[in-house]
């Protein structure tokens, strides 16, 4: 899907998140809400930016979250 | 009758003085005033200003020349009667008159029912003659109601029968094809065949379902059951996506349960009512009739919205605070109104104490008093003066019961989650949660959009809000639905659109929706509806949406199915069948059919069948039953053991998260903001008469009201630009343009202009972004920044948009017909 719209969103939910003032529980934040609200494709694809493009665009809590969370982030199946 | 039986036949002839002569006022496409049958008893004007609160009808003259009038218009048309037709049914003589009774003469039978427009679900009479519907009277003993109506639930209801409804069934392989009508079973078997070969061809989740916020409880659980158990995906979702899905979020996160927190009687007990981003005396009239007569008699007024809304001033109405805002910097001004709360002492410290998770309380009190969201700070922001907003905020803590009802304006925006999350903050740090009169009230936009949250509409949640990742609710549907359950969320509206033009999503069946023309975007909604292989609509007309169908499947209006809907209160009211479905089928009978064609049987012999499944498996419907709505006429969920009546009022002794969790909501400006090139905001809403998409009322005569839509601009703003009143203005987005009327207004600031949405051909979403919802993908409809100049002639958009709609209602009248096939 189209990657810039999925950076977005991620960008967009890291701004909510970016609010809590320990860091670790903010990038909680961010791939449990990913892990609960998008379709495996997005994920998918996301992940596919992260390693193809380096996570161009992506804020920083968005990567840390990313990284710290890949596994779980993985579709099942 | 009255002749037949010698009434007219009076004692001293009709010499004198009398009023026979009077003229007949029939302006009103609806009903009649008939002055010579009046005799100024004064139940209609005190019907219009205690009952409906509009005060449009007067007595006028003394002694025998006294004569009621709608205002000094002289004629009903024009007056400010709203079309209520609380007079109508105050009447004692035949003086105000359906004319749909004078039409089709007197009923013979009644059905209680519920309404299918906004959602306060209104309980009605359907007065009938026949399977003929004559009349539609608000019922005394509904309990949303209370035997008060509007002019679309009351009158707007001629569309159910409109020529335009299609009753057969057709398919076509191509858009540019013309129509053929096919029987039933050909459209479903060739229905399911389609989406089986896109399953094969490119994968289990490349198709998938929206269910509709008009349709019925049961007919949305039968789609979002097809979806999880009969394609095999999670792939649903439905219109509330666009509207109130941040509620659904918001609310959850902070009190435990995706729902308002009260009933609307509520209101008669508040002593503080704030309305945020709302405007009830249009959207949600009958709810706006109770608000106003509490008003009357001295409740206190906030209004938060950009636009200088009816609600502001009325008669014997004003607003004590009109916080006049910039679109999307709703999170700034709740955040002010919390950091004025906290830091004047004002919290209710031992609700909190009481109620509140603690830690979470003083993470957010951190947060809320760091200066930068003081109302000082915010005021250049928010065009808030600061003054304002601190005496809003006190007189929200501390005059008594405080009650906030908020609406699209709050959710339709990038931060729509955040700023339900900020209502419920400020409704839990004044302890005005929990009893009559206070609470969190979302004005949901249409009939169903509660139940259709309810019901598992969403892609992550199964019915009664439960992840679909949770082990234990996933394995209770899969041995009740006999059918293994996808385990991952799945696409969302927009996520869905985004997917068919990227080849992964190629299949879709629609039911009472149109996001062709109610989503935002309508250029990327409608390349994304083209690019389907297999895009299956069923409505009661040859929609917007549809005109990119491959199977047209008739559906069946509220007047000819039984169900249930659930209004903005949770009210679980019946909707009763009073004729026979036009296509033959109902709604939910078609998807059963649709279900068996794929492979999946469905086995119900009648709704109630489908509701005791949904009471069988949702905790909070446990003890829902058809039996006990007729007993009781309505119920609020959570019913069940605990509450076998239902619950007016929810978190009364705790939250239902348990302990109520404060959300940190930092205001961040939305990217749609003004530029040199979009120097104005454009913000949208619905009117009186019209409703939403206008599939409906645009097919009645409240089409008199409203006939176009057209671009509000303050005088300022017009003035630079060399727009007169009447002119034709292009409204140019980033996303399109479309051209529409302007109609210079003071309602609204310098920098914003506002539109409504109710006219295809206007092409409002044809302006509106992809910008969403940070949370939800709710889309930001409420902000668009625009430039808008003087035109003559209509957008390229708009020209497209006529020749598409001629070739698709060409399409549709070459259709090759059944009956000559026979």
């Amino acid at each position: 899907m189209d990657a810039s719209k999925l950076v977005h969103m991620a960008n967009q939910i890291g701004g909510f998140f970016a609010a809590d003032p320990d860091a670790s529980i903010a990038a909680d934040g961010v791939a449990d809400h990913i892990r609960r609200f998008w379709d495996p494709r997005m994920r998918r694809d996301l992940f596919k930016w992260l390693d193809e493009r380096n996570g161009e665009g992506l804020q920083p809590l968005v990567l840390q979250a990313l990284e710290k969370h890949r596994e779980k982030l993985q579709p099942a199946g | 009758m009255a002749g037949v039986v010698g009434l007219r036949e009076v004692r001293y002839g009709y010499d004198g003085d009398n009023h026979l002569k009077a003229e007949k006022d029939l302006s009103n496409p609806y009903f009649s005033f008939d002055g010579s049958k009046c005799i100024v008893c004064s139940r209609c004007v005190r019907a219009c200003e205690e009952v409906q609160g509009t005060f449009a009808l007067t007595v006028d003259g003394r002694g025998f020349a006294s004569m009621i009038m709608p205002g000094p218009t002289g004629n009903f048309l024009q007056s400010e009667c709203v079309s209520c037709g609380a007079c109508v049914q105050a009447c004692p003589t035949a003086t105000l008159m359906e004319k749909s009774i004078t039409d089709a003469g007197q009923p013979d039978h009644a059905v209680i029912t519920t309404c299918a427009y906004c959602g306060v679900g209104c309980s009605f009479r359907a007065e009938m003659k026949g399977t003929e519907v004559v009349r539609m009277v608000p019922n005394k003993d509904g309990h949303a109601n209370h035997g008060h109506s509007c002019i679309k639930g009351r009158f707007a209801w001629g569309y159910a029968t409109h020529a335009d409804r299609i009753t057969k069934p057709m398919i076509r392989a191509k858009i540019t094809d013309a129509w053929r009508e096919v029987s039933w079973e050909e459209a479903l078997a060739h229905t399911a065949a389609e989406f089986k070969r896109i399953q094969a061809n490119y994968g289990r989740g490349a198709v998938g379902g929206i269910t509709s916020s008009r349709c019925t409880n049961e007919e949305t659980y039968l789609i979002q059951k097809l979806v999880r158990a009969g394609f095999g995906n999670n792939n649903v979702d439905t219109c509330a996506r666009v509207c109130h899905s941040p509620t659904g979020y918001g609310l959850k996160q902070t009190l435990g349960e995706s729902a308002g927190t009260q009933d609307f009687d509520s209101v008669l007990e508040a002593d503080v009512v704030m309305v945020i981003g709302a405007n009830p005396t249009d959207g949600h009239p009958v709810f706006a009739s109770h608000l106003k007569r509490r008003l009357r008699q001295g409740a206190k007024l906030i209004v938060v919205d950009p636009r200088g809304i009816d609600l502001v001033r009325l008669p014997h109405v004003q607003a004590d605070y009109h916080l006049q805002l910039r679109p999307g910097t709703n999170v700034a001004v709740i955040n002010a109104l919390a950091h004025t709360i906290v830091s004047e002492g004002l919290a209710a410290e031992a609700f909190i104490k009481a109620r509140c998770d603690l830690a979470a309380f003083e993470k957010w009190k951190a947060f809320i008093l760091l200066p930068e969201n003081s109302p000082e700070a915010l005021a250049e922001a928010t065009g808030v003066p600061a003054q304002a907003l601190r005496g809003a905020a006190r007189l929200y803590a501390t005059g008594g019961n405080a009650a906030i009802y908020y609406g699209l304006g709050v959710t339709e925006h990038s931060q729509g989650s955040t700023m339900v999350m900020g209502i419920a903050n400020l409704a839990m740090l004044t302890g005005n949660i929990g009893r009559r009169g206070v609470g969190v009230n979302p004005l949901r936009g249409q009939n169903n959009v509660q139940g259709s949250c309810d019901m598992g509409s969403f892609p992550h949640e199964l019915p009664g809000y439960r992840h679909i990742s949770d082990v234990a609710t996933r394995t209770l549907f899969e041995s009740a639905w006999n059918a293994k359950l996808e385990s991952e969320p799945g696409l969302r509206i927009p996520n869905m659109l985004d997917a068919a033009l990227d080849g992964s999503f190629l299949g879709l069946y629609v039911q009472g929706e149109d996001i062709a023309q109610s989503d935002p975007d309508t250029q990327h909604v409608t390349a994304a509806l083209s690019a389907m292989e297999c895009l299956v609509v069923q409505d009661l007309f040859l929609n917007e949406t549809a005109k990119f169908a491959h199977v047209f499947l008739p559906g069946s209006s509220f007047l000819e199915k039984d169900g249930t809907f659930t209004n903005a209160e949770r009210r679980i009211s019946r909707v009763r069948k009073v004729m026979p479905p036009l296509c033959g089928m109902e709604d939910w009978q078609v998807t059963v059919g649709l279900s068996n064609a794929l492979g999946y049987p469905m086995h119900y012999a009648h709704p109630s069948e489908i509701m005791d499944e949904i009471a069988r498996l949702t905790p909070t419907f446990t003890g829902v039953s058809y039996a006990k709505l007729d007993k009781l006429g309505s119920i609020q969920w959570p019913c069940n053991d605990t509450a076998p009546e239902g619950t007016p009022i929810m978190h009364v002794e705790q939250f239902v998260r348990g302990k109520g969790r404060f959300m940190v909501t930092k205001y961040q400006p939305t990217e749609e903001r003004s530029t040199r090139q979009y120097p104005l905001l454009l913000t949208t809403g619905r009117i009186l008469s019209q409703y939403n998409v206008g599939a409906q009322t645009r097919r009645t005569a409240n089409s008199m009201w409203h006939d176009e839509d057209k671009l509000e601009i303050h005088p300022h703003d017009a003035e630079q630009r060399g727009i007169n009143d009447g002119d034709w203005v292009g409204i140019r987005s980033r996303a399109g343009e479309t051209v529409l009327r302007a109609v210079l207004s003071e309602r609204i600031q310098p920098g914003v202009v506002y539109t409504t949405f109710h006219h295809p051909f206007s092409g409002a979403n044809v302006i509106t972004t992809d910008n969403s919802d940070w949370a939800t993908n709710c889309p930001e409809y409420k902000v668009t920044a625009v430039q808008v100049s003087r035109v003559t002639q209509p957008s390229e958009w708009q020209r497209q948009f006529s020749q598409f709609d001629h070739q698709q209602q060409d399409l549709l009248a070459h259709r090759e017909r059944a009956s000559s096939k026979a």
